[in-house]
């Protein structure tokens, strides 16, 4: 008798089926037996994917031989420490900070923006690149936009600034570009990842084509994949299907929003405001590629060349105390869980955060904390 | 940063691991050497207190209430600081309230206009409830000491047998009456001035009269009862599984919520299970009774969206896990007070 395609219900567009989700489930069983190996590792790249699985309790039905790890993918947690001391020291400078929110209480070396702002510094929450144009031209003063975010918030930046900034904007940017941190962690030795879930969102702009390269370099597979509940399922059958089979292959299961392609106008604004350099990500490397950083024809918007920014002083030689034991940057590396880490629930939750990852709603270990934690139910249902 | 707990924080009066944990500290820790009346006193932390006198049971309870805006859609504090105090003493098992009291605090400058619309539809609600007002006390504060108006109820009750919330048992079964998330979801649209299309109103109520349909169809099998406001139906739940020493299975696709509340929740980020009720009850049946009770809950006005939400086990005491027809999860308790997604 045929096996029932786990993946129908997919291709009918419905999303939200929890008997399909079983079958989906089976089939993931099926193939990590068929594939012989424990544990099989597959990794995503971003904080959407990872609130999907933690909310539907996704990870309590996988078999126990996967292991579906979150990757670096929460774009306020790689932002570098060094990075929010220069937003720090602008603000110290006097200068209005505008910022995505969950970046107020990244802890920099010394102090986050909203410890600077507790001090009288002037920091503004703004929920879109737009946001901060309006708040400059209201403002009769410097306002620099600290912008942050992976592919997708970068075009709404390179956007702001093709359309032409107010004289009092520029912008420090700690954008990042998500594909050279894949290579870097696909080259990892002792990771052991046979295989990437890439986000769906990003992939509208990059176009799925982008993981090309990326999977005949490191012969691993890659599936770009949604966000419901269905579409991860189904992103991590395919995945499987590809690993069973040894295909290097990139396939998108995410095809209602996501063309090989992409959206060449946002790439193409991206790329004439932008150039990939090497920058730090926190906790986790140096990666060759992986910060964006302004052309030289926007040299003229550009924070780090408006302003003589100094965040030398901000650097404490004294103990890190607590943050010494934080667990961040392996987490975000794959290397560990939020559970390994002795902070997580204790002395590092969402209220009094030590890590970045327990800030950002995007951060393994806000999300973890959220929804409950591991989900080690035992014979509870 | 908000280092440590050597001062209030809000986080302190939002229902939740936090407030418990001022609560056991500060006031429970006081009351050590006192002893305690017999039946159920401050150190059960539940709805009320029940002191048994002769052959019956004297049920009290008391609530402060603020909220911001005053008024808001489905309600207004008048409305709200009777049901929260009638709902305390009905899921207590006291259904028929002798008498309320009515403390008011107002800030120099509130609207008189106001006041008395607060005070119109507080006493239309204590009609509604049968629940009559009997004695009040009434103080101005200078502007900005006090943030508009607070309004205080202490209601007294009598009943053959006093419902714990730490009366669950496993294999008992948890019922709702009703949807969940209305009134959280309602105020935070107002407060933040948040511009969500669809009808999102309080569902604040007395269900007095709702639970006594429910224990006079259940009897003695309605084991355990507890009104979710503050921390919502998660809250809740958390409070009874670990007073009554069960772990409770919730299955969250039958957890009736408005498609309007899912939908903003869905937005904002919020978990409907954390947004607070003001008009509905959770029941802990025992099995025999289940049908009889959801039966009685349905054919009452207040009770229509009645439903079977999960069961209790002899696992994992004190824990709730979420089924959410895909997989499974602990479900959290709350700390504070739920806030809308930043971006």
């Amino acid at each position: 008798m045929a096996t029932p395609d786990p993946l129908a219900a997919f291709r009918e567009m419905k999303f939200r089926d929890p008997a399909r989700a079983q079958a989906m489930i089976d089939a993931l069983g099926r193939l990590t037996a068929a594939i012989g190996r424990s544990p099989v590792s597959l990794m995503h790249v971003c904080g959407s994917h990872e609130q999907a699985i933690a909310k539907y309790g996704l990870r309590a039905m996988f078999p126990a031989a996967l292991r579906v790890i979150m990757g670096p993918g929460c774009p306020v947690c790689v932002t570098d420490t060094r990075e929010v001391d220069e937003g720090v020291a602008l603000a110290r400078q006097g200068v209005h900070i505008a910022t995505y929110g969950d970046m107020l209480r990244v802890p920099g070396t010394v102090m986050s923006l909203a410890d600077a702002q507790a001090e009288g510094a002037r920091v503004h929450v703004v929920y879109s690149a737009g946001q901060a144009v309006e708040l400059a031209r209201r403002l009769d003063a410097p306002v620099a936009f600290f912008a942050t975010g992976f592919e997708t918030t970068a075009v709404a930046t390179a956007a702001i600034v093709l359309n032409g900034l107010p004289a009092n904007l520029s912008i420090l940017s700690a954008h990042k570009f998500i594909p050279p941190a894949m290579d870097m962690i696909a080259a990892t030795p002792g990771l052991a990842v046979e295989g990437f879930l890439a986000a769906g969102h990003a992939a509208t702009i990059t176009g799925w084509g982008v993981f090309e390269s990326f999977a005949a370099r490191h012969r691993m597979p890659v599936v770009v994949a949604g966000f419901e509940p269905l579409d991860i399922l189904a992103g991590l059958v395919k995945l499987l299907e590809l690993v069973r089979d040894g295909t290097p292959a990139v396939a998108n299961m995410y095809p209602r929003c996501v063309t090989r392609a992409g959206n060449l106008r946002a790439q193409e604004a991206l790329w004439t405001v932008f150039e990939p350099v090497s920058g730090r990500w926190r906790g986790i490397a140096d990666i060759p590629g992986g910060n964006l950083a302004f052309r030289d024809t926007f040299a003229g918007v550009d924070a780090r060349r408006r302003f003589a920014l100094d965040a030398a002083p901000l650097a404490s030689p004294a103990s890190p105390g607590l943050a010494a034991a934080c667990l961040c940057g392996s987490i975000m590396a794959g290397i560990s869980s939020p559970t390994d880490c002795p902070l997580f629930g204790g002395a590092c939750t969402p209220e009094s955060p030590v890590g970045a990852c327990m800030v950002s709603s995007e951060g393994t270990c806000k999300i973890w904390h959220q929804y409950g934690g591991y989900p080690d139910l035992g014979d509870m249902a | 940063m908000s280092g440590g707990d050597d001062r209030i924080g809000l986080k302190h009066g939002a229902g939740g691991r936090a407030m418990r944990a001022l609560v056991e500290q500060v006031f429970l820790r006081a009351l050590g050497g006192t002893a305690a009346p017999e039946g159920i006193g401050l150190s059960a932390m539940d709805d009320g207190a029940a002191i048994p006198v002769g052959d019956r049971w004297l049920v009290l309870t008391t609530d402060s209430h603020v909220v911001k805006p005053v008024f808001f859609p489905g309600g207004d504090i008048g409305r709200l600081a009777v049901s929260g105090t009638v709902n305390d003493l009905a899921v207590m098992g006291a259904t028929e309230v002798t008498a309320l009291t009515c403390a008011v605090i107002v800030e120099e400058g509130f609207p008189r206009a106001d006041l008395e619309r607060v005070y119109a539809s507080l006493c239309a609600a204590s009609d509604e409830a049968g629940a009559p007002i009997v004695t009040g006390d009434t103080k101005v504060m200078g502007r900005g000491e006090i943030d508009g108006l607070v309004l205080n109820t202490a209601g007294v009750a009598f009943c053959s047998r006093p419902v714990p919330d730490a009366g669950l048992a496993p294999g008992d079964v948890l019922v709702v009456t009703g949807t969940i998330g209305d009134h959280g979801m309602a105020v935070m649209a107002a407060r933040h001035a948040l511009s969500l299309e669809g009808d999102l109103r309080s569902d604040v109520a007395p269900i007095n009269g709702l639970i006594r349909t429910a224990l006079g169809a259940g009897g003695d099998a309605v084991a355990a009862m507890k009104d979710p406001t503050r921390g919502g139906l998660s809250s809740a739940l958390h409070e009874m599984a670990a007073k009554s020493r069960v772990g409770i299975v919730v299955d969250e696709r039958t957890v009736p919520v408005r498609p309007e509340v899912r939908a903003a929740a869905d937005l904002l980020g919020i978990d409907p299970l954390v947004m607070a009720c003001e008009g509905k009850a959770i029941l802990g049946v025992r099995p025999r009774a289940v049908e009889a009770v959801l039966a009685a809950l349905r054919a009452h006005p207040l009770g229509r969206g009645a439903a079977r939400i999960g069961r209790c086990t002899d696992r994992h005491a004190g824990t709730v896990v979420l089924d959410t027809g895909y997989g499974r999860r602990i479900l959290a308790e709350p700390e504070g007070e739920p806030l809308p997604r930043i971006c």
